[in-house]
């Protein structure tokens, strides 16, 4: 029973990190209505940014960090001036496919300035079980795990206060409904815009400091947008309790595949299984657990 | 008239460089390289690709070439996309008067490559990765999937596994995972492992890890239930870190966890910090950038400004030496090819094919090269595609790799069986008549 607890937690917790990286993309979709496809590379680029601050140009974490927080207001800001502006009433697959060129991009610049060895990172909490809890009870908790798991929790709590008590955020719900409407009401769409995607840069540096803590800063890191996207399919694309709930089901339910069914079916399962769980409630609830159920007229 | 001048001298320009670019293919011998420097696997792209530049650079300053035919290369970028590696294939096998040799540094990329590179009559070396079995160079003409295969590989580490637990009969009842990228590559050692095991009594699980490998907690997991003796580590990319760190996190030691060759290089280990401490890895190439051919390196071609690493602190590091080691194959192999078919003349694909058929890198022959140790000594035949097999141990100390074995061997008479079994079934399939390699040895 022990061990089935201990991989319960254990899913848990990585849904915790599955969730910070969806959180990204709920922000851009709630203001947008675009799937940015960009996100992980966004998670990337944020990483390579910092760990290449501290490593190559051997700054302090608390000027590296600031720097690279700076860096990816900015791109979020020159995404928003150089991609999404010209691109505003435009249908939203142009939007879609002008964040596929993104990615494609942000992975190429990051390269470009950060190289491609893989760095080590460190936020300087270990990735060891709680010594007390394995001699007490032999289940293992990670302190790095539950570190992160704080960490997001913060961040949606700070989300959610953004999104539903400031004027911003309003502003922010009104674009997401309908672009049109809320331009004819004087909401600056750009302004709009722009915030988001900056704020959508502060999630992708949390999760790229994180994921790379957690597995190392590298190219790799654009992947974690593969486990976010069951995610969101399950909990929906416009809610931030959403993401996190979505990411815990579906941590959960990875490993406890991964570990009871796998052995029986070859192994490996995890990475497919989890898109099995988000097609099931897609069947069911299209819009996700926590999506908003759109009601046409017709 | 001014613009009419204009236009003659262009066009002179243009028949001059044309009448140049001629002449300088007749005396240079073209290398195409399949490389990858973007995109996920860029790490070890660029590491590999570097090295194999700077020795063929290193040779062209030094020697002049090889007996004065300079070396020539173009890189393609394959991304380490099987349709982009045979676009590149198609791109440069002619290029320069034709393709000496294509190292497509992808396994995916050399099955895709296997029957164009034998109706091309273009040699493919596959040092350390491609098809096992294609080590059979009577079935498989032009594949060389030299120096040591997937499947000596695995017998090495079970054989270093062995002296490290006092002996093959004291396997009997241990417990050994094999934890691996579930993909033809990470799949391709367990016929091995499984005659192994068989053999030797030991209790065999696999536990495969999906693409990308970026989360592993469920296999940990998995792996500190079943509590075994050892851990084979056959990862790849961001899986080979994140084991390392998982394992950390269940609290299996990290010197239980031998991981192959393609998990053994400074960017397997860095990411991972100080959970790769204590953790041991198969390799075919020694590492540092005290070896005296990597300093010689370092003196003649980056002394030169003409190094190829952007990074210094690569130099030397075990995906830079991999790529000299490609080098040292190719440059060998057109000397022989040229010391047959005479000196100082461009080789063809056919007569480099030749030259790797009689390429015995001996250790004499490695110390001529300032190579010794660096690599294995290998003997290459029409027989048998590979040579030696060899292998060595090293284990992370937390800056660096310290080699922790002599070259170990594999267990050839069986690996040999393995793979002319699985080539005649090949040939069987494809209808392929397999060379009479007696025949062909007095050539």
């Amino acid at each position: 029973m022990s061990f089935f607890f201990e991989v319960l937690v254990a899913g848990l917790l990585s849904g915790v990190m599955y969730a910070l990286v969806a959180l990204g993309f709920v922000l851009i979709f709630k203001a947008s209505g675009v799937f940015n496809f960009a996100q992980g590379a966004m998670v990337f680029f944020a990483a390579a940014t910092y760990a290449g601050l501290q490593q190559e140009h051997h700054l302090a974490a608390w000027i590296a960090l600031p720097l690279a927080l700076a860096a990816m207001v900015v791109l979020g800001l020159a995404i928003e001036r150089v991609v999404l502006r010209p691109l505003v009433n435009q249908p939203q697959i142009t939007l879609f496919m002008a964040t596929i060129g993104l990615a494609f991009f942000i992975e190429g610049m990051s390269q470009m300035f950060w190289g491609s060895t893989p760095r080590g990172l460190s936020v300087g909490v270990e990735d060891q079980p709680f010594q007390w809890l394995s001699d007490r009870y032999n289940v293992n908790v990670s302190q790095f795990d539950v570190f992160a798991a704080v960490i997001s929790g913060i961040l949606v709590v700070l989300l959610a206060l953004f999104f539903q008590r400031t004027r911003i955020g309003r502003a922010l719900r009104a674009v997401a409904d309908d672009h049109q409407a809320a331009l004819s009401v004087g909401i600056p769409l750009q302004y709009i815009w722009a915030i988001v995607w900056a704020v959508a840069g502060f999630v992708a540096l949390v999760a790229g400091l994180l994921w790379g803590a957690r597995n190392g800063v590298g190219f790799s890191l654009t992947f974690t947008a593969l486990k976010a996207l069951p995610v969101l399919i399950l909990g929906g694309f416009e809610s931030i309790p959403g993401a996190i709930v979505g990411g815990l089901i579906i941590g959960a339910s990875e490993k406890i595949a991964e570990v009871y069914l796998g052995p029986h079916v070859g192994g490996g399962i995890e990475g497919w299984f989890a898109y099995v769980i988000a097609l099931a409630f897609l069947l069911v609830r299209p819009e996700g657990l926590f999506g908003e159920r759109h009601i046409d007229r017709v | 008239m001014l613009r009419r001048t204009g236009i003659l001298a262009g066009l002179f320009g243009l028949a001059l460089a044309a009448a140049t670019g001629t002449a300088m293919a007749a005396g240079e011998q073209f290398v195409p390289l399949l490389s990858y420097r973007v995109g996920p696997y860029a790490a070890g792209g660029s590491g590999i690709f570097g090295g194999y530049i700077d020795y063929m650079n290193y040779v062209n300053m030094k020697e002049g070439g090889i007996n004065g035919v300079k070396l020539t290369w173009e890189e393609c970028e394959t991304e380490y996309n099987n349709s982009r590696g045979v676009e590149c294939y198609e791109r440069l096998k002619k290029h320069a008067g034709g393709a000496s040799m294509v190292q497509p540094l992808s396994t995916g990329i050399t099955y895709s490559l296997i029957d164009r590179v034998a109706a091309d009559k273009i040699p493919m070396v596959t040092i350390g990765y491609g098809r096992t079995d294609a080590a059979d160079g009577a079935v498989f003409p032009w594949v060389f999937p030299m120096i040591t295969t997937y499947w000596s590989q695995a017998s090495d580490i079970i054989k270093y596994i062995a002296t490290k637990s006092g002996g093959e009969d004291k396997l009997r009842g241990k417990k050994i995972v094999h934890l691996y990228h579930d993909s033809a590559y990470g799949k391709e050692p367990i016929p091995v492992l499984e005659a192994y095991a068989k053999k030797l009594g030991f209790e065999l699980t696999l536990i495969p890890v999906a693409h990308p490998g970026n989360e592993q907690g469920a296999q940990w997991l998995q792996i500190r239930q079943i509590k075994p003796d050892w851990v084979i580590l056959w990862g790849w990319g961001v899986m080979n870190p994140t084991a390392l760190k998982a394992a950390a996190k269940v609290g299996y030691p990290r010197t239980k966890i031998i991981g192959d060759w393609w998990a053994g290089s400074e960017e397997d280990v860095i990411p991972a910090g100080d959970a790769s401490k204590g953790y041991t890895t198969a390799v075919f190439n020694e590492s540092g950038a005290n070896l005296p051919l990597v300093r010689e390196i370092s003196k003649v071609v980056y002394g030169a400004g003409k190094g190829n690493l952007e990074d210094k602190s690569r130099i030397g590091s075990v995906y830079h030496v991999r790529g000299i080691v490609s080098g040292i194959v190719t440059v060998e192999a057109i000397r022989v090819a040229q010391e047959h078919f005479g000196k100082g003349k461009v080789m063809t694909g056919e007569q480099v094919r030749w030259g790797l058929e009689h390429l015995n890198l001996t250790e004499a022959r490695l110390k001529q090269l300032n190579a010794d140790g660096l690599m294995p000594p290998t003997h290459v035949t029409c027989n048998d595609h590979e040579g030696s097999g060899l292998a060595k141990f090293q284990t992370w100390d937390g800056n660096q790799w310290k080699v922790v074995s002599g070259w170990i061997a594999p267990d050839k008479d069986m690996i040999r069986s393995m793979i002319v079994e699985s080539a005649n079934k090949y040939a069987k399939e494809k209808g392929v008549t397999p060379r009479d390699c007696s025949k062909e040895a007095s050539m």
